[in-house]
């Protein structure tokens, strides 16, 4: 079954990058590319799920699996909440030598039990791993008979790490998502103007730069997909107008069966950099008015929009001059590899260079058209090249995830962190405010030309 | 003299355990050119090396096999071989460790007979050490994990020996060891004019230091080479009730007397092992480690005041348990709560009535009314929740700077930690003073479920 659903997933039509692709490589699928051994970073099939669902913040993720998968990942996600906890309250069966001989599935519905008499969630989600999927615990039946007895949405995520890599472990939780959860309850009231937000996860409080926005514009988020998501608003989330899909082909599957089954439209947009902020809610406004929301709202967008943008120049005035012209290596992927661009441009910035890893031909088209000749798009970049670049100071700064943090800081060279484990939100115009400013406070730090000083006695 | 209590529960809240397969890799990542890989899906591997670079501010190296449903299988063979030729290709490290994970073991997959056959059909790798550590993550945790990856170093790379050089001697580091509490040993070894080769030796790749090039293994540790000749030592000094079968692996195989430190930190514990150095290198104890031993003592003396009667909840895994909890006895603390993720040798020497196996929630649960609270990171929340002042010990120290340089082994690190722990007990002092009585603070489920 879990093959049938996995060809299934491989095959999403409304994934540009597997539309990009000839139909024999299309088979394959996405996702599906075999990872090579003693070459391969980054995270599995569990983790993308995890990543994905875990925002969910009032409902209960429990890890069925040995200590690995929970012991050595929980709690370490910045994805914030404005209220409940137990999101970040690692739960794990934990599972030892005697339930691989013997099975985990009795475990693992008494750990549920414990979950949902001691915290009462609205929902536990119970995700599989490698371990309990290759001794064949069918998380499946045991979440539909601790749903029936406790009387709760118990909700399997059957995403084992080995059946793919993270990207496609976000497709499966989506699935989960459409098949458990979303559609399952009516909200009390509707509005023309209801929207979500899928593949925003709240990382550093990002959507809380976008949601005052939206609340100016009388613009009501249903549910964001599922950053700072209460488990009651994803199940209602079908009655929304619009969907905007934030700045990932992650959830893909999500929005076109959203729209398949309940006629919601999507898009894809992006909140980072003020050109893409000011483009996305225009595309909402636009959406919402097609399908029913008062016309004016086009016009108080607009209003909105000039009045920010003016903001957004204001503010940065004072740094713009010390930003223009400074020489960027920007080291991400997927849609950020052109949406971080747009941002940086916007002070004068020069992007030397841009990873597409993950991103789409258009992603990729995208970026190499706003660098044009200053800067060059690449798939994969070596450490050993990238130190290189950075020693000849050939970027005065570099953004990246943590990963490749220690490459720029070892050639001595600036660097910020553009991805999820970052403590700064960037979206939206106070994320882009922040953005330019956290770089600014990089880049005019004393400590580099002092640690690039040589030792008296070696001059 | 402490009962252990294991629980058999269904489920673990807050784990405080890691996993086997960490504590092997991270166990290589004190060779010298070392790459470390896990025989494993790429998740295992993704998340431990975040959780390496979290607690060391370091790029770490560290590989996968990836395995996929397929291999899951099939079998990995194929996986293992194709890793091995693409790192020995790109990164030429000297060793590979190769960590197993549950899913692998489960299979029951015969990773040295499949090392063997590598070995005969690439002969480009006879340069290259391939060491095989069995790690499930279905059974025990990080200090295991370090423990086998320790001993299968010594098996699989300590050759017989019968010569004797008078001036060597082994030291078997566990991994309640920090790269500064490794400095400090092996000055003090140095200073007896003894030379140590110390296994695995963290402090060469792992204290932070800036390289003039970028490498693709690790930066430094101990060498094929040393570890070739342990067998030439006159003693080995295991660190840690976790390496006495490593100490007694080399003792069989080379005649090499094993003595076995279980902790080094307190005046009693440090004296013995400058004792064991003045014995061993036939010197007298030099005046700069008197010296240090006077501080301590007046140390212990301005310190104790603080410390008396004091209740201490902690939670962490066994050997750094009984050297941290003997500390606080020594200075008239009382070990109230004792939470560890694994049984251990260690556990029944901790001077506490009872320890447990088991969680951070465990640890939440009975340590309410304690004055100190003691884990790794991911007790922050717990005590910030309690209201109890938080001293972080173990690993990961994902959320303070310095994970490596903290220094507790010693009569300097002893001293160090009375005063680090000492401040903690004065910044909280006029909370007792306060009108509430804090041993009346409910604690318990209820007050975790509120604070969710």
């Amino acid at each position: 079954m879990l093959q049938h659903k996995h060809q299934d997933l491989f095959n999403e039509p409304a994934c540009a990058k597997n539309q990009a692709k000839d139909e024999k490589t299309r088979k394959k699928g996405c996702g599906g590319k075999p990872l090579t051994p003693g070459n391969a970073a980054g995270g599995c099939a569990f983790d993308g799920a995890k990543i994905v669902l875990q925002p969910i913040t009032d409902a209960a993720h429990l890890v069925h699996g040995p200590i690995a998968c929970e012991g050595n990942s929980w709690d370490s996600r910045h994805a914030l909440s404005s209220g409940p906890m137990l999101y970040r309250t690692g739960f794990t069966t934990d599972v030892g030598e005697m339930d691989v001989i013997y099975g985990g599935e009795k475990r693992l519905f008494k750990a549920i039990k414990e979950i949902i008499a001691r915290y009462d969630p609205p929902a536990v989600f119970v995700y599989q791993t490698c371990v309990t999927a290759m001794i064949g615990d069918d998380i499946e039946t045991v979440c539909k008979v601790a749903a029936e007895r406790f009387g709760k949405p118990v909700i399997p995520v059957n995403a084992p790490g080995f059946v793919g890599k993270k990207n496609f472990g976000t497709k499966l939780a989506g699935e989960a998502l459409l098949n458990h959860v979303i559609g399952t309850e009516e909200p009390e009231i509707t509005t023309p103007a209801d929207i979500n937000l899928i593949g925003e996860y709240n990382v550093s409080g990002d959507l809380w730069m976008v949601t005052p926005l939206l609340k100016k514009l009388g613009i009501r988020l249903l549910t964001s997909i599922t950053g700072d998501a209460r488990y009651h608003d994803v199940t209602k989330a079908h009655r929304a107008r619009v969907n905007m899909m934030v700045c990932s082909q992650a959830l893909i599957n999500v929005a076109r069966k959203m729209e398949e089954r309940w006629g919601i439209p999507y898009f894809e947009g992006s909140f980072y950099g003020v050109k893409d902020t000011s483009l996305s809610l225009r595309t909402i406004a636009k959406m919402l008015v097609e399908r029913g929301a008062e016309p004016d709202l086009i016009a108080r967008t607009e209003a909105l929009i000039a009045e920010e943008e003016a903001r957004v120049a204001r503010e940065l005035a004072p740094i713009l001059p010390e930003l223009k012209g400074k020489r960027v290596l920007l080291y991400t992927g997927g849609v950020k590899s052109w949406s971080m661009i747009s941002a940086l441009h916007y002070a004068g910035m020069v992007v030397i260079g841009s990873s597409t890893r993950k991103a789409t031909k258009e992603d990729k088209a995208r970026a190499a058209e706003l660098m044009g000749e200053e800067g060059e798009t690449m798939d994969n970049l070596p450490q050993r090249d990238m130190y290189r670049m950075l020693k000849n100071r050939e970027a005065d700064i570099m953004l990246s995830g943590g990963r490749t943090q220690f490459v720029a800081l070892k050639a001595k060279t600036p660097w910020l962190d553009s991805n999820q484990e970052r403590h700064n939100a960037y979206c939206g115009y106070d994320g882009t405010i922040s953005l330019l400013k956290e770089i600014h406070k990089e880049l005019t730090n004393p400590v580099f030309d002092l640690v690039r000083t040589p030792a008296p006695w070696e001059v | 003299m402490a009962n252990v209590l294991s629980t058999a529960k269904p489920l673990t809240v807050n784990p405080l355990k890691l996993s086997q397969p960490l504590g092997g890799a991270s166990a290589f990542m004190g060779l010298a050119g070392s790459l470390p890989m896990l025989h494993a899906a790429q998740g295992c591997t993704a998340f431990a090396l975040v959780l390496l670079v979290r607690h060391y501010r370091e790029a770490i190296p560290f590989q996968t096999t990836a395995m996929n449903e397929v291999t899951t299988i099939l079998g990995g063979k194929d996986n293992l071989e194709e890793a091995i030729i693409n790192i020995v290709n790109r990164a030429h490290p000297k060793v590979i460790g190769i960590c197993s994970n549950g899913l692998i073991e489960a299979r029951g997959e015969d990773i040295r007979g499949d090392l063997k056959l590598i070995r005969q059909r690439h002969p480009e790798l006879a340069d290259t050490a391939l060491v095989y550590a069995s790690t499930p993550d279905y059974k025990g945790g990080f200090q295991e994990g370090w423990a086998s990856a320790v001993t299968a170093m010594v098996d699989q790379l300590v050759e017989p020996e019968i010569a004797r050089n008078p001036r060597q001697i082994n030291i078997l580091a566990g991994c309640h060891l920090t790269p500064a509490d490794l400095e400090e040993i092996r000055d003090t070894v140095e200073a007896f004019g003894l030379h140590p080769i110390i296994l695995p030796d963290i402090a060469g790749s792992l204290d932070g230091h800036i390289a003039d090039e970028w490498v693709l293994t690790t930066l430094g540790g101990t060498s094929v080479e040393d570890i070739r000749h342990m067998g030439r030592s006159i003693a080995t000094l295991a660190l840690g009730l976790q390496l006495e079968p490593a100490a007694r692996l080399i003792e069989a195989r080379c005649g090499v007397p094993a003595e076995v430190y279980p902790h080094l930190t307190g005046l009693l514990a440090w004296d013995n092992f400058i004792a064991a150095l003045a014995r061993l290198s036939g010197k007298p104890v030099p005046q700069s480690i008197r010296r240090r031993r006077s501080q301590l003592l007046d140390a212990m003396l301005d310190g104790h005041f603080y410390f008396g009667k004091k209740k201490i909840a902690i939670a962490a895994e066994p050997d750094l348990m009984l050297g941290l909890t003997q500390f606080f006895a020594d200075m008239g603390a009382e070990i109230e709560t004792a939470v560890t993720t694994s049984d251990g040798a260690a556990l029944a020497l901790v001077p506490a009535k009872e320890v447990r196996i088991g969680d951070l929630d465990d640890l939440e649960q009975a340590a309410g009314h304690c004055d100190l609270l003691i884990a790794h990171s991911h007790g922050a929340r717990v005590a910030e929740r309690l209201g109890v002042p938080f001293f972080r010990a173990g690993f990961p120290l994902f959320d303070r700077l310095g994970a490596a340089h903290k220094l507790s082994v010693g009569y300097r690190g002893t001293r160090d930690l009375i005063f680090e722990i000492g401040n903690l007990f004065i910044e909280h002092q006029h909370h007792n003073h306060q009108p509430h009585n804090h041993q009346t603070r409910e604690h318990g489920t209820d007050a975790a479920v509120a604070s969710h």
